[in-house]
């Protein structure tokens, strides 16, 4: 390691040192102490930029009978409460309509709303996975915009997958419904929305199992 | 220099240009770090795989602490020729009819969070202390007879017309204040949100598919 060598000077008149020959400081320590402030301010300057997850609302519409109607048999309803609880159905809870979906409880875990999330939107997360693992083993070379934007296309040419509402109780946290928004984007669906609860869901949602 | 002897030693690399590098690096990356902004609240924000970073110009910023007080924050753009904290502040005036003096226009660019009701910041901004300051920030009211949190998004539009939206958000906070807020930002024409969240990797590939 670096050594500082102290030559000795022998001046007339000065204190007469003792001879000991060269005082070896160890900077081991010092250059030690370095790489470890450089280290942690390398990587806290870069870390320090929080990150955002973008979420597009749609339109308020005072006109609810203007917007477009989506089939039932694709709309997956995915209802939130309080203490981290989730469930889900499929189709439309009209009362006008019998009979009412029965709420099927699920969790946060992978196995839980994203093992159904993953199965209904198999054909999509399959596309999308695999163009994916192509560009990561090189198979194709793009810039990561032009991806970008064919993901995109892909989502957008989507028929098959769910459309996903997200409707959460009063009681929901913050934290849930960003969870819920994270696993659309995990599970790479093409299409989903968060709205309100109807009275015909809050009902539901009462009568649901804990 | 040392003497080198010639019996089996391990020879003595002198480290002194490395040592020079490395002070050069850390004087290089002490002096280009920022210090994070004092938040008027403790907020835990959730995670999410999102990569993307936030924007650092052009953005408005409000802030959801646990008890449900509501902070805000503008930023200068670009370029602090712009003045749009200075405009905004001066807009929020006239709408509340409050003039604010050219020394507590230039303190409030110079501010970054803050959270009091149109009342108090006045008084805010001409304290000494920024530990009386702190005590200041009791939130920005959203009730409906006096939106102010409306009024201060709706400014803040009108001052810079391309401010993105960002709300940091407690986890625990419950969704209809968020929604609220979401509700009063969509009443100005941005639909458009960016929650500001800690990034948790997350690796799901086809392999994860349900057989």
């Amino acid at each position: 390691m670096a050594e500082i060598v102290q030559e000795e000077k022998r001046q007339k008149g000065a204190k007469k040192r003792p001879k000991r020959g060269v005082a070896r400081v160890d900077m081991t320590p010092m250059v030690d102490l370095m790489a470890l402030l450089l280290t942690f301010f390398m990587l806290t300057t870069a870390f320090s930029k929080p990150k955002v997850m973008v979420i597009t609302m749609p339109e308020k519409n005072d006109k609810p009978h203007d917007q477009p109607k989506i089939a039932a048999a694709r709309t997956l309803n995915i209802l939130l409460a309080d203490s981290d609880r989730v469930y889900f159905y499929m189709g439309v809870a009209d009362p006008n309509k019998p009979p009412l979906p029965t709420l099927i409880k699920t969790n946060f875990s992978k196995d839980g709303i994203r093992r159904v999330l993953l199965e209904k939107n198999k054909d999509l997360f399959t596309k999308i996975a695999e163009y994916r693992e192509a560009r990561l083993k090189g198979k194709i070379v793009v810039a990561d915009s032009t991806a970008d934007s064919y993901i995109k296309k892909l989502k957008s040419d989507d028929n098959v997958g769910p459309i996903v509402l997200i409707k959460a109780d009063d009681k929901a946290k913050y934290k849930d419904i960003v969870a819920i928004v994270d696993e659309m984007a995990i599970t790479n669906i093409a299409s989903y929305a968060i709205v309100d609860l109807s009275a015909t869901e809050k009902d539901l949602l009462k009568s649901a199992p804990r | 220099m040392p003497k080198i002897k010639s019996t089996a030693r391990s020879p003595h690399v002198d480290m002194t240009p490395m040592v020079d590098l490395f002070t050069l690096l850390l004087t290089f990356f002490l002096l280009t770090a920022t210090f994070i902004p004092i938040e008027p609240a403790q907020i835990t924000i959730p995670s999410s795989v999102s990569e993307k970073t936030t924007p650092e110009h052009n953005l408005i910023t409000i802030f959801i602490a646990p008890n449900k007080n509501i902070f805000f924050n503008f930023d200068d753009g670009k370029d602090t020729a712009y003045h749009y904290r200075a405009n905004l502040l001066k807009a929020m005036g006239i709408q509340y009819k409050i003039t604010f003096t050219p020394q507590e226009l230039k303190k409030f660019t110079k501010l970054e969070t803050f959270g009091m009701p149109m009342k108090d910041v006045k008084r805010w901004l001409d304290t000494e202390h920024p530990k009386d300051a702190e005590k200041m920030q009791t939130g920005i009211p959203m009730d409906s007879l006096d939106n102010q949190l409306a009024w201060w998004v709706r400014m803040a539009r009108t001052v810079n017309p391309y401010a993105e939206v960002a709300i940091k958000a407690d986890g625990d906070v419950v969704f209809p204040v968020i929604k609220k807020v979401l509700d009063l930002v969509q009443n100005n024409g941005v639909n458009r949100f960016n929650f500001i969240t800690t990034y948790q990797k997350e690796e799901v590939g086809l392999k994860d598919l349900p057989k």
